[in-house]
C-alpha cells in the first residue's frame, strides 16, 4: 500500500435497526481511502456517500474522546486510532461485545457508567483545603500517573471474558478509575473503595487474561493496576 | 415529554460542568449534551491552564491581563480580562482541591510551563505561566469536574441534541431537545437556561475540532433574534498536523521546540525577534503561510517543520542564552519528552509514523478556536444590543460565548481559564436569579419550531443533495477565502457561495427516516447550523476593513483604531445579516502597535 495512493476497501459492518431488524445482518460495503486514512474516515465514507443510515459515534477523531470504541477485525479498537494500512483492505468491523445493542455499531453505555460510578469515582477528602495548593511530591504524582490517562471508552471491559461472563463484574475500566483514586496521597477514601472491590463483582473476577491491556488505546497498563489494587486489598487485608 | 428544571445547562464540556457544580448546590439544575460528558472537546486540550501562580519564578495576575489584552489585539473588554485573570488563579486551586493530577514541581507545588504569548511585563521574555497535567490538561479538568458532579448527583441527560431555545417577551423559558436514542422531542421548561456548547471548528476544511463541533447553540440563538459578537474572529493554530489538523500543543514549543522551513531556518525569529516561536498564534499562523507562499514550505508543499529532538531545542537554548532558575543552561532529554509530551508523541505515531526525539513533525495552521459567540456580560448573562440589554434567564459561556476576554486573538491556555472563571460565574448568577424568579408559562406548543425542523428535513424526497456535499464545499471556500489571511473579492466569493449552498440545503435528502438514533438526520440538522455560522463569519470578516489578531486582512493590512476598535453584533433576520457595532472596554491599557 503507496501512501497517499486511493485505494479500496471492503468493510463488512455488523447492521442493527431497531424499528426495521428482527436481527442482526451483515452490511458489505466498499470505501475509497488512503491507506493512512483512519477506519473512522472509512466508515464516514460509507456513512456519507453509499448509507446514511449507518449508525456509529464519534466526536474528536484522534484518540482522546473515547467515542469511538468499536470490535475492528475482532479486536476492540478506537476506529479513529487505527489506520486502514494497519488493517488491511479486508474490515470486519462490529458493536462492542457484552452491552445491549442500540443500533449499528452504537451500543448502550449505560451500564459501564453505573460501573464506573459504583467506585466512587472522584477525590475523597474532608480536611480543609489550603489557600493554595495541596502539595504532593512528584514521586507521589507519578504513583497513579497511568490510570489519570484512561477515557471512559469501556475498550477494555468489553474485551474482557469475565465481563461476559458476568454482566455484574465491575469491569477492569471501573477498577482502573478506582485505582486512580486509591493510589493518589491526597485521596481518603481508599479503605471504602476497596471495600466494594473486595466484594463478589469486584476484583476476583479478574482472571489475568490480559484482553484489556492489550485492548487500551492508551496503553494503559491495565492488568497491572488490577493486580496493584488486589496487593492493596491482600496488604491492608480488606 | 415536558420536564421541569430551575436551570438548564445545554453542553457538558468544562464550562457545562463548572456551571452545573455551582448552579446546583442551591437549585434544581439539569445538563443536556449530545454526546456523553466525557466526549466534551475540553478533553482534547493539551498543553495547560494559564495562572499567575509564580510558582517557578516571579508573576503577576497584572501580566497576566496584560499579555491576554495585548494578545486580543486590544479587542478584549479590559474589566472581563482583569477578572478572567486574577480569577485564574483561585479556579487553577479549585481544580487541584478537586482532585486534579496537576504535574508537580520538586516542592510538590503546581508545575507550569512557559506558553505563548504569556510573558514577565519587565523582562518581556517568556514566562513560566500554563499548569499542566502532562499534555493532558483538559483531560484531566473534563475528568475531574465529571467526577465531581458524580459526586455531587448533578442530573444528566447524555444524548439530548438541542434544537431550539424557548424565549417569549424577552425572557428564556426553557430549550426544546431531541433524545437521539428514541427520536422523540422533549421540552425542559427551566428559569434559567446556559448555552456552553462549544465552538464550530467544523465549518472549516482543516481544523482540530471534533466532528460534534458544529456551532449548535449561537445557531439556535441566532434563529431566535440573538446576535453573535465578533464572528469575523477565529483563530487558526500554527501547529496542526500536516492534512489532518490534529492539534499538536503549543506546549511543545514552549518546552523548547522550534519551527522550521526547507532552508532549515528557524524562520520565527524574522517575525517575533524578542519571543520568537512563543509568539501569539495568529502572528505565528501568519508566519507558515508567508513562508510556504514565499516556497519555503518543506518540498515546496504547504507544511513546515515543528523540531523539539532534544539536539535542536538545546542547541536554540544557548542561542537564545536560556538558563534556568539556578543558572545553568535550560537543557531537554529525550526522557523530558517522553514524560511531559506523552500524547504528542502518541498522536505523531500513530498518524504519522514519527517520533518527535528523533524526527521533526509536519505542521500547518488548523481551525481551531472561536473567539467570537453569543454576547455575554461578566456573569454569563446574554445582551442583546449595543446597550448590552440583558436577555432575562438566557446565559452563555466558554468558546460559544463572547465576554469579550479572547478579543481578535486568545492566547494559549487562556480558553481553559474561560471556561471555569465564567463556567462559575454563570453558574453562581443562574443560582441567584433562579432563586429569586418564578417560572414563566411556556407558550402553546413550545415544540412547534423545533418539530417543523426535523420532519421537514425528513421528508424531503428521495435524491435529492447530500449533506457531505455541501459540507465539504463549504469548508473548502471558507478555508480557502475565510482563514489566517482574507480579502474583499475571496471574502465575497465565499459568501456567494455559502448562499448558493444555503440554497442547496433546502434540497438536502436524507437515507435514515427512522426515529431511533438517526445520526443521518442530526448530521443534516448541524450542517444547517454550520452554514449559518459560516455566512455571519464572512459577512463579519467582510465588513470589518482592517488586520486585527486573527482578521487579516491583505487589502487593508493595517490595525484601524479610530475606525474599528469596536465590536461588531451580526443579526440574522429574513435570511440576511445586519451589522451593528459596540465599543470596547478599555480601562488600563490603552492600545498600542503589538510587537512580540
Amino acid at each position: 500500500m503507496a501512501q497517499g495512493e486511493p485505494m479500496q476497501v471492503k468493510l463488512k459492518i455488523r447492521r442493527f435497526n431497531p424499528e426495521t431488524d428482527k436481527k442482526r445482518w451483515w452490511g458489505h460495503y466498499q470505501a475509497e481511502v488512503e491507506p493512512t486514512d483512519r477506519v473512522l474516515d472509512a466508515l464516514h465514507y460509507v456513512k456519507w456517500h453509499v448509507d446514511g443510515t449507518l449508525a456509529f459515534r464519534r466526536s474528536c477523531a484522534h484518540g482522546i474522546c473515547g467515542s469511538d470504541a468499536m470490535l475492528i477485525n475482532g479486536r476492540n479498537q478506537l476506529a479513529c486510532k487505527v489506520l486502514i494500512k494497519e488493517v488491511g483492505r479486508k474490515i470486519t468491523v462490529e458493536p462492542l461485545l457484552g452491552l445491549p445493542v442500540i443500533k449499528d455499531l452504537v451500543v448502550d453505555m449505560e451500564p459501564f457508567f453505573e460501573q464506573y460510578r459504583a467506585v466512587k469515582p472522584y477525590l475523597v477528602n474532608d480536611d480543609p483545603p489550603p489557600a493554595t495548593e495541596r502539595r504532593q511530591s512528584i514521586e507521589e504524582r507519578e504513583r497513579f500517573d497511568d490510570t489519570t490517562k484512561c477515557i471512559l471508552c469501556a475498550a477494555c471491559t468489553t474485551s474482557c471474558p469475565s465481563f461476559w461472563a458476568r454482566s455484574d463484574y465491575l469491569g477492569p475500566a471501573a477498577i482502573v478509575q478506582a485505582h486512580r483514586f486509591i493510589f493518589d496521597s491526597r485521596d481518603q477514601a481508599s479503605q471504602e473503595r476497596l471495600q466494594i472491590l473486595a466484594e463478589s463483582n469486584g476484583v476476583w473476577r479478574c482472571r489475568n487474561i490480559y484482553n484489556c491491556t492489550e485492548a487500551c488505546p492508551r496503553e494503559i497498563q491495565v492488568t497491572q493496576a488490577v493486580a496493584e489494587v488486589k496487593r492493596e486489598m491482600m496488604r491492608r487485608r480488606v | 415529554m415536558v420536564h421541569k428544571y430551575d436551570a438548564i445547562i445545554i453542553g457538558a464540556g468544562g464550562t457545562g460542568l463548572m456551571a452545573a457544580l455551582y448552579a446546583s448546590r442551591g437549585v434544581r439544575v439539569a445538563v443536556l449534551t449530545k454526546m456523553y460528558p466525557t466526549r466534551s472537546h475540553t478533553g482534547t486540550a493539551q498543553g495547560g491552564i494559564g495562572a499567575a501562580l509564580g510558582n517557578h519564578e516571579e508573576d503577576r495576575p497584572e501580566w497576566h491581563t496584560f499579555d491576554t489584552i495585548k494578545g486580543s489585539d486590544y479587542l478584549a473588554d479590559q474589566d472581563a480580562a482583569r477578572i478572567m485573570c486574577y480569577e485564574a488563579v483561585d479556579v487553577v486551586y479549585e481544580l487541584e482541591h478537586m482532585g486534579l493530577p496537576f504535574n508537580r514541581t520538586e516542592e510538590g507545588k503546581i508545575a507550569q510551563r512557559p506558553f505563548g504569548g504569556h510573558t514577565n511585563n519587565e523582562t518581556r521574555q517568556p514566562v513560566r505561566r500554563a499548569c499542566y497535567a502532562a499534555d493532558r490538561t483538559g483531560h484531566m479538568i473534563l475528568q475531574t469536574l465529571y467526577q465531581q458532579c458524580i459526586k455531587q448527583h448533578v442530573t444528566f441527560f447524555n444524548e439530548f441534541q438541542v434544537l431550539d431555545l424557548i424565549v417569549e417577551d424577552g425572557l428564556a423559558r426553557g430549550v426544546v431537545a431531541l433524545e437521539i436514542t428514541t427520536g422523540e422531542l422533549h421540552v425542559f421548561h427551566a428559569k434559567a437556561v446556559l448555552f456552553a456548547t462549544g465552538g464550530w471548528g467544523k465549518v472549516w476544511q482543516i481544523t482540530s475540532n471534533a466532528h460534534s463541533l458544529t456551532g449548535d447553540g449561537p445557531a439556535v440563538a441566532l434563529r431566535r433574534g440573538i446576535p453573535l459578537e465578533d464572528m469575523e474572529f477565529f483563530q487558526f493554530h500554527p501547529t496542526g498536523i500536516y492534512k489532518m489538523g490534529i492539534l499538536i500543543t503549543e506546549g511543545v514549543r514552549g518546552e523548547g521546540g522550534v519551527l522550521i522551513n526547507n532552508e532549515g531556518e528557524r524562520f520565527m525569529e524574522r517575525y517575533a525577534p524578542t519571543i520568537k516561536d512563543l509568539a501569539s498564534r495568529d502572528i505565528t499562523s501568519r508566519a507558515i503561510y508567508l513562508e510556504v507562499r514565499e516556497g519555503r514550505g518543506i518540498d515546496g508543499k504547504d507544511y513546515v517543520y515543528l523540531d523539539v529532538r532534544p539536539e535542536t531545542a538545546n542547541k536554540y537554548f544557548d542561542l537564545d542564552g536560556k538558563r534556568n532558575p539556578d543558572g545553568t543552561p535550560r537543557r531537554i532529554t529525550a526522557a523530558d519528552i517522553r514524560a511531559k509530551l506523552p500524547d504528542i508523541a502518541d498522536f505523531t505515531r500513530t498518524y504519522l509514523g514519527i517520533d518527535p526525539v528523533t524526527q521533526p513533525m509536519p505542521v500547518q495552521p488548523t481551525a481551531h478556536y472561536a473567539m467570537g459567540g453569543i454576547p455575554t456580560d461578566i456573569h454569563g448573562r446574554v445582551v442583546m444590543d449595543e446597550e448590552n440589554t440583558v436577555l432575562s434567564g438566557f446565559y452563555a459561556a466558554g468558546e460559544t460565548a463572547c465576554v469579550s476576554v479572547h478579543g481578535a486573538n486568545r492566547l494559549g491556555t487562556n480558553s481553559l481559564v474561560d471556561i471555569l472563571v465564567f463556567g462559575r460565574r454563570s453558574g453562581i448568577d443562574m443560582m441567584r436569579y433562579c432563586q429569586e424568579a418564578d417560572f414563566t408559562p411556556l407558550p402553546d406548543e413550545p415544540e412547534a419550531f423545533a418539530r417543523e425542523q426535523v420532519e421537514s428535513l425528513r421528508a424531503r424526497p428521495e435524491g435529492g443533495e447530500r449533506v457531505a456535499d455541501i459540507r465539504s464545499q463549504m469548508q473548502r471556500v471558507m478555508m480557502d477565502h475565510v482563514a489566517v489571511f482574507r480579502e474583499q473579492p475571496g471574502i465575497q466569493e465565499a459568501l456567494d457561495v455559502l448562499s448558493d449552498l444555503q440554497e442547496r440545503y433546502q434540497r438536502i435528502s436524507i437515507d435514515d427516516k427512522g426515529s431511533q438514533y438517526n445520526t443521518d438526520l442530526l448530521e443534516a440538522w448541524e450542517l444547517g447550523a454550520l452554514l449559518d455560522i459560516a455566512q455571519v463569519t464572512a459577512a463579519a470578516a467582510l465588513n470589518r476593513t482592517e488586520s486585527r489578531g486573527a482578521h487579516s486582512r491583505e487589502d487593508c493590512p493595517k490595525r484601524d483604531d479610530a475606525e474599528w476598535l469596536k465590536h461588531s453584533l451580526a443579526y440574522r433576520a429574513a435570511g440576511r445579516i445586519e451589522l451593528r457595532y459596540k465599543p470596547v472596554t478599555i480601562v488600563d491599557y490603552p492600545p498600542k502597535e503589538r510587537v512580540y
